[in-house]
């Protein structure tokens, strides 16, 4: 059937804005995946709810959501009881094997994916706990064992294998990466991740619905805003209480200001893994710069917790204002001056131009999103393609390049630093009047499932948030853009030398702590 | 190369105490003076990230920006355990990451000093003690000394890091 006349029966969703529903039938389910592919459509997240680890049972069911313009298209299937396994859909969209494995570590529901390696759990409690179903959690009295997972082997003459991880040399978070190389070149890279598995998942469950958006603020601390958004905007339309305008729009000013933030630490830091310490060390103090005059405008440096149910905890004073909109001018005019000398610097080009390339067409076949994907020719960005208030208003320029190796990715961090400190001089001046917090939010109706979805930093952070009982979490489920970024960081250094992978790894800068869950 | 010379040249010396909180110039001349006396030589941090949000490591790194200028107080951060004189460990420990954290804790040289970091390091934070993370770094290797926060601000680590190599000093730990 084609997708035009079945997807018209879905039904509207409460969250972000054109989010829809639609049930299917497990004998569809891989068959209505591939027409969403075939119609241009993109996998976001793949989740199973019930039955909950301290609910009531409940009929489990799998949910996979798709980017499918103008919004987000939910498909859900109800399992039909008779089969122990759901169709994969890894060979329509690859990414989605990950996703799978991490589904039945948690949840226990198998896919009939062929690769069953556990990818969340490590040897740190048994295979047969899957914390989302089960009640009792294993004591873990015995001693921590390492863990033996099945890499896949090259084989070959001259072919060693390098093993890095997961503590690394610099102040990273924790992974591990698998090289097999001849000489100096890499053939294969394997990653290892999940070690930053925190059962956040889990914890959900045990938190009031309305206090969330704190777990949610610290799934991954360099996009604490975008998840807290993304919670609060999901919970928000549960209760059916829209947020005012101010609130809004200082939720925006936050995620700009995390947006410059983080591109300015990367752009410093892709500077000095190319042998160019000063950039570091500029770009790294006008970081610092932004984080003061932030925390002169809220009280803090990094905003964790700003974003509350029904708005923002705090609000923007004139002098605040002013030390903002001065900081962002400061900003864009010192970035020139730098853009300006990293695109002449010979050594830098050198090293940028062509290392860790992935074309338009892999980045559309393995799904590559955000930031990184802008610059692979995947001119997505949910701040223009379906804005949500106030970016419906603001209406941010989109940055994107073809090219696909590291000097694109510098120069669309560039491009989206720029048009973030022009948005935060926007907004600053145009802030609307009115309170930056609605009073008491309703608790919202058991059962009834909302989607969050915002474009961070990185790309596009979802949260699907299900209510329980009398104000509780039924089933939270976050989705880091890293899910489907990870695995093509593994086909951009085929090819390259292992010395570069550190400077094409920070080129992509994913997250660990926020994929690991 | 000349408009390189001409941003260094107008950026000028920034390392300078920070608006926040006072005492802060004080706070680096002390840490600088302790480092020489105690050690006579610069200090080496190992991090640890045993399942931090990431939040934490960003105000680590900030320790190496112009202003915190930690390279200039005589401190680095070193890639391998054996050269390290003080673990930093940030994160609620992720069972995950527990054979790492002790691998890296036990290749150290005595005297081990070691810095919980952040709210999740000193307590187990929002995430707690589950079947995936062991909660407070204490309940799983020695800890010296606990820097509150979420995420600490620079400063405020620079103090723990002082704070660490004076209680060394103070009470030698023998192992
Ligand atoms: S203390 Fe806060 S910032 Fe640090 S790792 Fe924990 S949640 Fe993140």
């Amino acid at each position: 059937m084609p997708l035009r006349r079945w997807s018209a029966a879905a039904a509207p969703l409460a969250g972000s804005p054109g989010t829809k529903q639609i049930v299917v039938a497990r004998e569809n389910w891989r068959a209505r995946a591939q027409e969403i592919a075939a119609a241009g459509g993109r996998l976001m997240a793949l989740w199973a709810s019930g039955p909950a680890a301290t609910g009531r049972p409940a009929p489990r069911t799998l949910y996979a959501a798709f980017v499918l313009p103008p919004g987000l298209l939910v498909l859900t299937m109800p399992d039909d009881l008779a089969h122990d396994e759901y169709p994969g859909i890894e060979e329509v969209f690859p990414h989605a094997s990950r996703m799978q494995r991490a589904l039945f570590d948690v949840s226990g529901w198998r896919s009939s994916d062929p690769d069953v390696r556990p990818w969340l759990r490590h040897a740190a409690w048994p295979a047969d706990f899957h914390p989302l179903i089960h009640e009792t959690a294993p004591t873990a009295a015995e001693e921590p064992r390492p863990d033996d997972y099945a890499f896949v082997r090259v084989e070959g003459e001259g072919v060693h294998e390098i093993a890095v991880g997961p503590v690394h040399a610099g102040i990273i978070e924790p992974g591990h990466f698998r090289f097999s190389v001849v000489g100096e070149k890499v053939l294969k890279l394997e990653e290892r991740l999940g070690y930053a598995h925190k059962g956040v998942e889990r914890r959900f469950t045990e938190l009031p619905i309305l206090e969330g958006h704190r777990l949610a603020a610290r799934l991954c601390g360099d996009s604490t805003v975008t998840y807290a958004w993304a919670y609060c905007q999901a919970l928000e339309g549960l209760a059916g209480t829209p947020i005012p305008a101010r609130a809004a729009w200082l939720r925006a000013l936050a995620l700009e200001l995390e947006r410059a933030a983080n591109h300015l630490g990367d752009l410093g830091a892709l500077g000095n893994d190319a042998g160019f310490a000063f950039g570091l060390s500029q770009f790294s103090l006008l970081k610092e710069q932004l984080l003061r005059a932030t925390h002169a405008a809220f009280g803090q440096r990094y905003l964790l917790d700003f974003v509350v149910p029904g708005g923002t905890r705090a609000d923007l004073a004139p002098e605040g204002a002013r030390a903002l909109s001065d900081c962002a001018g400061h900003l864009a005019q010192q970035t020139r001056v730098l853009r300006g000398i990293y695109d002449e610097h010979a050594g830098l080009r050198d090293r940028f131009a062509g290392a860790g390339m992935v074309t338009p067409a892999l980045a559309a076949r393995l799904g590559l999103t955000g930031l990184v994907g802008r610059a692979s020719g995947q001119a997505h960005d949910l701040r223009s393609d379906a804005p949500w208030a106030p970016y419906d208003e603001l209406a941010p320029g989109k940055a994107g390049a073809t090219e696909g190796d590291v000097a694109a990715r510098v120069a669309v961090r560039f491009d989206e630093l720029f048009e973030s400190c022009r948005l935060i001089g926007r907004i600053v001046r145009d802030l609307p009047g009115g309170t930056h917090l609605a009073a008491g939010l309703p608790t919202p109706p058991e059962g009834a499932l909302g989607i969050g979805l915002i474009e961070g930093w990185r790309g596009p952070v979802m949260i699907a948030l299900e209510a329980g009982a009398s104000g509780s979490i039924r089933r939270c489920h976050p989705h880091d853009p890293s899910w489907q970024n990870w695995p093509v960081l593994e086909h951009a250094i085929i090819g390259n030398i292992v010395p570069d992978f550190p400077l094409i790894n920070k080129s992509f800068n994913l997250a660990y702590s926020g994929h690991d869950l | 190369m000349w408009k390189t010379l001409r941003q260094i040249a107008r950026t000028g010396i920034v390392t300078q105490p920070p608006p926040t909180g006072d005492g802060s110039l004080r706070l680096r001349e002390a840490l600088q003076a302790d480092i020489r006396e105690i050690l006579g030589r610069a200090l080496c941090i190992r991090v640890v990230d045993s399942g931090s949000c990431n939040g934490c490591e960003l105000e680590i790194q900030a320790l190496n920006n112009p202003v915190y200028n930690l390279e200039g107080l005589g401190i680095r951060f070193v890639a391998s355990p054996r050269h390290a004189d003080l673990l930093l460990v940030t994160g609620p420990v992720a069972r995950n990451m527990d054979v790492a954290l002790r691998r890296t804790w036990d290749a150290m040289p005595d005297p081990k000093l070691v810095l919980a970091t952040g709210d999740c390091a000193a307590t187990g934070g929002i995430f707690g003690e589950t079947y995936a993370t062991r909660g407070r770094l204490a309940s799983v290797i020695p800890v010296d000394i606990v820097v509150p926060g979420c995420p600490p601000a620079p400063e405020r680590i620079l103090a723990g890091i002082l704070a660490a190599i004076r209680a060394s000093h103070a009470h030698p730990r023998s192992r």
